[in-house]
């Protein structure tokens, strides 16, 4: 993990600032504080920061125009935090780009995973095979699923579907972007696959189906792929 | 109970009295108490009411609108706003002089037929807003398309408003003088002022002439033009003629002098020998005389100051068109002449009255001098005497000329239709037709028999002029074709004779004795169908729940039962009317007919089609009234363009008093409602509060504990400590923060902000999330059972795991640890259900129907917990269309079931790849 990367925080609380810079300093990251929307996008753009929070809850702007200023330009990933009764506003920033969320109040260790994660998908996630819980290896370039020893047999939907989940392992996908990637734009409505071929996954993949450990569901969201960070 | 004082306004209707225990016997010699509230009325509501000053004369000429711009232009000159509404000046050079400097408002036109009339723009002047207005001729009728027909009324509604009138009338166009005066003078008056506003006004000046001074002022072109002048002097302005009038106006004033002094003792309980509790009671009826009755009875009555009733008794006896219209107007007189009006049925009209007085408490009964004709019976007047026992009894006599033109003759009333009358010579003929060949057999005597029996038949269809024609063509058949010698008129034996007659006299008599049960059994059938009618719609407007409900029941009934269209306007929070109709009506309101029933509304009084106020609108509208306030206005437009009938209309007005009291009763459930809701509310608020505040300072004050603790233990190595603390801070933020999330939970299903995104869900996922965020916070363990083939539902994820999280921590909470607790799903015909069930002490029975309740709390249960987990689960549910309810398992422990509506996902997506 680079101990030299800088995260840019966008919030106009100054305690959750407070918080968050000394997380993230005790995490080994280099902070920049901005405590409104109007900065932070100046300071993404002078200070080049690897990384962004931003809380969708700005007084001066919208936190979404703040990440749509930001994608404008820049590809580096953004969280967005916001408080929970905000589902819409998550999927809604997550499908214009944000790379991942965390809902207030959130524990620090949770933040520090989700920096590092997203971080870390700025490498190449094709490179070598991915370990997932319950010792299930999954190979995208050979395009093999093993539990141990055994190769565990997948239609090519549900392939489709699992890779799309490796690649973005530890981050959410939003059941649009899903739909989308795996089945084309026609289907973005049809919520319906997602479910079906999640459940159909999980059967194959997870210990407990009922207890899902592998394919998390994010309430009103969409999946995450729990990897082991 | 001082409704039976106060004049009905025009075309309203005062059917009944509204109290009788309070009447006094008839002659009391004591402050009669409802006179005596009369007065305070009269003074309370001249306090909000503009006063009106009449300038009374004999005649034209004698100075009475001098006199008004005079008295005006003093009142001006001390400061107030007056304003001149419609002043005549007849091109009199003293009188243009007077008015100028006065403040004139414009006249507005109005057309009709092609005509242009100047008429006063009431609105105008109301929007000037001044504290006196002069308004001329009080007896003046507006334009067609004014919105009174008479300027008198505008005068009411001036005065309504909290403006002063001053106006002029000669005594020959009030009411109750009119027949005097045409007798007099030879010219019948048609512009006519009711007596009550004479009666009511607050002050009359009499502008005096004598008659030679003002024929000296005619002579000298001082009121008309020259040769105007000749003429009037040798028609109208006779020195006799004068005399009289001058008479009779003055003698009106010393009237009203003296009832202004009965008053002043009355209010100051000065003791006096009035008489008081005489009532007179007048019998009208379709005939033209009765409006001399009537102008007689109101003039007796005031003189005698006694209140009086108008009876209109309803025999079987058909009315016409002709005459129901004049009854109508003869009604319509008696109201605006201050009677109350009373209709009842009888056969006999003497009975039918001599009842109504022995009700009403009458002293007196008035009836008009009947027509003589020939009668066997005894006259009406001669069972009206001989049974009348202690009542007092005048006859007026009719006005001879009117009665032989116009009296209508009664029989045969021709009112059945040409079919009837062609139905009935039909089957005559077809009925000699094929009894003809039976003569030879039977022989022609008992062919009259057949003849008859058929005849017998015919009332049950036909009406009585019909029937008797059929009686004269079966005579004159029978007679023609079957008596000997056939085929001619004579008739051979005398006995044929006697019995010809015989036929055609049971024939007749047979026919019209039917005709006339039929008669009396369709009045008996109407009255019967209003009384069902009204019962009905007492029947449901007890049932009705709300405002919304009485109004959709009142629609309907009366669309039923009136075949029209109705509208119905209430009155809103502020007490103005509301904008737009009750979506229940029927009637379409444009702008126009929205304004007539705001003019209703604001005074109360009917107007509309058919009515004296805006009769140019599409519909009649009704007030509705409440006991403070206005409660709404009906308006109603028959599918037949034609006035109601007095019967119809006297339905409608108990309609509208049923409607009235139902709406007044709504208005106050609510007000009862809220005012319970409010002490419920207080309630909640202490419970709420205590409980949010124990809530609340709970984990705060254990994060403040905790957090003083580490700074005070800090450096000194107790790792153990210091990991407990953490903890302890951790866990009581937890708590705060699921209380915010509730707590922004309940705003957020209050608010109605809540919108479900519905959309495909896993139940197992469901499940799995709900029970993992319970465990882990209460370290429970939750057995799950999902029904084979249960996969998808349409529900709201997060609301769903949310409220069975709820449902789940609660069951949680309230048992002991370590027991099981249960979800079960399966899918239950067209719904999805999901079971929990715990093995705890279960609900007290009188806590399930509260359990959803906001912040209820069983009693005794252990503190924690905000009382919001099962409320939030319940609105989320059926925010979602679903339910769900809490029982008692028969085996111990409590039982909630969720469920949501549900249809089976399309089953070809799986199939599809695998």
């Amino acid at each position: 993990m680079s101990a030299e990367a800088t995260v840019l925080v966008i919030d106009d609380e100054i305690q959750m600032r407070r918080l968050v810079k000394m997380t993230l300093e005790a995490g080994g990251f280099r902070v920049l504080l901005a405590e409104s929307g109007g900065e932070g996008v100046r300071r993404a753009g002078t200070d080049r920061p690897d990384l962004v929070i931003l809380d969708l809850g700005l007084p001066d702007m919208d936190g979404m125009n703040v990440l749509q200023n930001i994608r404008e330009w820049s590809t580096r990933p953004v969280i967005v935090v916001s408080v929970r009764n905000t589902e819409q506003d998550i999927v809604q920033a997550l499908d214009a780009g944000a790379d991942d969320y965390l809902t207030k109040p959130y524990r620090p260790g949770e933040l520090l995973a989700r920096v590092r994660l997203a971080l870390r998908h700025r490498a190449d996630p094709e490179a070598e095979p991915h370990l997932l819980p319950d010792g299930i290896l999954v190979d995208l370039v050979a395009r093999r699923v093993m539990r141990g020893s055994q190769e565990i047999k997948l239609t090519a939907t549900e392939w489709s579907l699992l890779a799309l989940l490796v690649r973005n392992e530890g981050r959410v996908l939003t059941h649009a972007t899903i739909l989308r990637e795996v089945w084309g734009p026609a289907f973005a409505e049809e919520s319906q696959y997602t479910r079906v071929y999640v459940a159909a996954l999980r059967k194959k993949l997870e210990p407990d189906p009922g207890r899902p450990r592998i394919i998390i569901t994010e309430s009103g969201v969409g999946y995450r792929l729990k990897g082991i960070a | 109970m001082f409704r039976r004082w106060r004049t009905p306004p025009p075309g309203a209707f005062t059917l009944e009295r509204q109290d009788h225990s309070l009447t006094l016997p008839p002659i009391d010699s004591r402050t009669d108490p409802d006179a005596l509230l009369q007065s305070l009325k009269r003074e309370e509501a001249a306090s909000q009411k503009g006063s009106l000053k009449i300038f009374f004369g004999m005649c034209a000429g004698v100075g009475k609108t001098y006199d008004m711009l005079t008295a005006a232009r003093e009142i001006r000159s001390k400061g107030v706003n007056v304003a001149v509404g419609y002043v005549e000046t007849h091109g009199r050079r003293e009188t243009e002089d007077l008015l100028n400097g006065l403040s004139i408002v414009p006249r507005k036109a109005v057309e009709y037929r092609g005509a242009i009339f100047s008429e006063m723009d009431i609105d105008a002047i109301l929007a000037r807003r001044p504290t006196l207005v002069l308004v001329d001729e009080l007896a003046h009728s507006n334009a067609p398309g004014s919105r009174h027909a008479k300027r008198y009324q505008d005068v009411l509604e001036l005065l309504e408003n909290g403006v002063a009138v001053f106006t002029t009338l000669n005594v020959q166009h009030l009411e109750s003088r009119a027949d005097t005066v045409a007798q007099i003078t030879g010219s019948i008056v048609r512009e006519t002022v009711p007596d009550s506003i004479f009666a009511s006004a607050d002050s009359v000046k009499i502008v005096d002439l004598p008659p030679d001074e003002l024929l000296k002022r005619l002579a000298e072109g001082k009121v008309y033009t020259p040769e105007r002048s000749r003429e009037a002097v040798q028609h109208f302005f006779r020195p006799g003629n004068l005399t009289a009038l001058r008479e009779m106006a003055l003698r009106l004033v010393a009237e009203r002098v003296d009832h202004q002094l009965r008053d002043l003792m009355r209010s100051q309980s000065i003791p006096g020998p009035w008489k008081s509790g005489q009532r007179l009671v007048v019998g009208i009826s379709p005939s033209p005389n009765s409006v001399k009755l009537i102008r007689w009875a109101r003039r007796t009555a005031y003189t005698m100051d006694a209140s009086w009733v108008a009876v209109h008794v309803e025999t079987a006896r058909p009315l016409g068109d002709g005459a129901r219209d004049l009854l109508a107007k003869n009604i319509k007189l008696a109201q605006e002449l201050g009677a109350e009006i009373v209709s009842t049925a009888d056969d006999d009209v003497a009975e039918g009255i001599l009842r109504v007085a022995r009700e009403q408490n009458g002293t007196q009964i008035l009836v008009g001098k009947p027509e003589r004709r020939f009668r066997i019976r005894a006259g009406m007047l001669d069972r009206l005497i001989e049974r009348s026992g202690d009542l007092d009894i005048y006859v007026v006599g009719g006005d001879e000329t009117v009665t032989r033109k116009a009296a209508p003759p009664y029989i045969p009333e021709i009112q059945s239709g040409i079919r009837q009358y062609l139905v009935a010579a039909f089957v005559v003929s077809l009925t000699t037709l094929v009894l003809y060949p039976l003569r030879e057999p039977v022989g022609y005597q008992s062919i009259s028999l057949l003849l008859l029996l058929v005849l017998v038949f015919l009332p049950l269809k036909l009406d009585a002029g019909p029937v008797l024609l059929a009686a004269a063509l079966s005579a004159i058949a029978w007679n023609f074709f079957f008596i000997p010698p056939q085929f001619t008129f004579a008739i051979g034996l005398l006995q044929d004779v006697l019995m010809f007659c015989a036929y055609f006299g049971v024939a007749a008599v047979t026919g019209v004795l039917t005709a006339r049960i039929r008669g009396r059994e369709r009045i008996v059938r109407s009255r019967e169908q209003h009384a069902s009618a009204l019962y009905d719609m007492a029947r449901e407007l007890a049932g009705a729940r709300s405002q919304a409900d009485v109004v959709s029941v009142a629609v309907r009934i009366i669309k039923k039962h009136f075949d029209a269209e109705v509208a119905v306007l209430l009155s809103q929070a502020d007490r103005d009317i509301a904008t737009a109709a009750h979506p229940a009506g029927t009637l379409p309101m444009d702008e126009k007919e929205f304004g007539v029933a705001a003019w209703v509304y604001w005074n109360e009084r009917k107007a509309g089609r058919f009515t004296d106020t805006l009769p140019s609108a599409t519909g009649t509208y009704y007030p509705l009234s409440g006991p403070r306030y206005p409660l709404g206005v009906v308006g109603i437009k028959r599918s037949i363009d034609a006035p109601w009938t007095f019967d119809q209309e006297h339905v409608l007005q108990s309609f509208f008093r049923q409607l009235s009291s139902a709406l007044e009763r709504e208005q106050l459930n609510e007000i009862t409602k809220r005012s319970i809701v409010v002490a419920e509310s207080e309630k909640l608020y202490n419970t709420v509060f205590s409980s949010l505040s124990h809530e609340l300072r709970t984990p705060v004050a254990a994060i403040l504990a905790a957090a003083d603790t580490l700074q005070s233990e800090r450096g000194k190595g107790d790792n153990e400590l210091e990991r407990t603390l953490l903890d302890e801070i951790s866990s009581a933020a937890g708590r705060l923060d699921r209380l915010v999330q509730s707590l922004l939970d309940v705003t957020r299903l209050e608010s109605g902000l809540l919108r479900p995104r519905i959309d495909w869900s896993d139940v197992r996922d469901v499940i799995a999330k709900a029970v993992e965020d319970v465990s882990s916070e209460t370290g429970r363990a939750i057995g799950i059972s999902i029904a084979e083939g249960v996969s998808l539902i349409r529900a709201d994820f997060g609301l769903l795991v949310q409220s069975l999280a709820n449902v789940l921590r609660n069951a949680a909470t309230y048992t002991p640890a370590g027991t099981p607790i249960d979800i079960d799903a399966r899918i239950r015909g067209n719904e999805f259900g999901i079971t929990i069930e715990d093995s705890g002490p279960g609900f007290p029975e009188t806590a399930v129907p509260h359990i959803f309740e906001k912040f209820y709390r069983v009693e005794g249960t252990k503190a924690g917990g905000t009382g919001l987990g099962l409320t939030i689960a319940k609105g989320f549910i059926e925010a979602q269309g679903g339910s769900i309810r809490a029982e008692n398992r028969p085996e111990g422990g409590a039982r909630m079931i969720i469920l949501l509506p549900y249809s089976p996902p399309d089953a070809s997506i799986q199939e599809a790849d695998s």
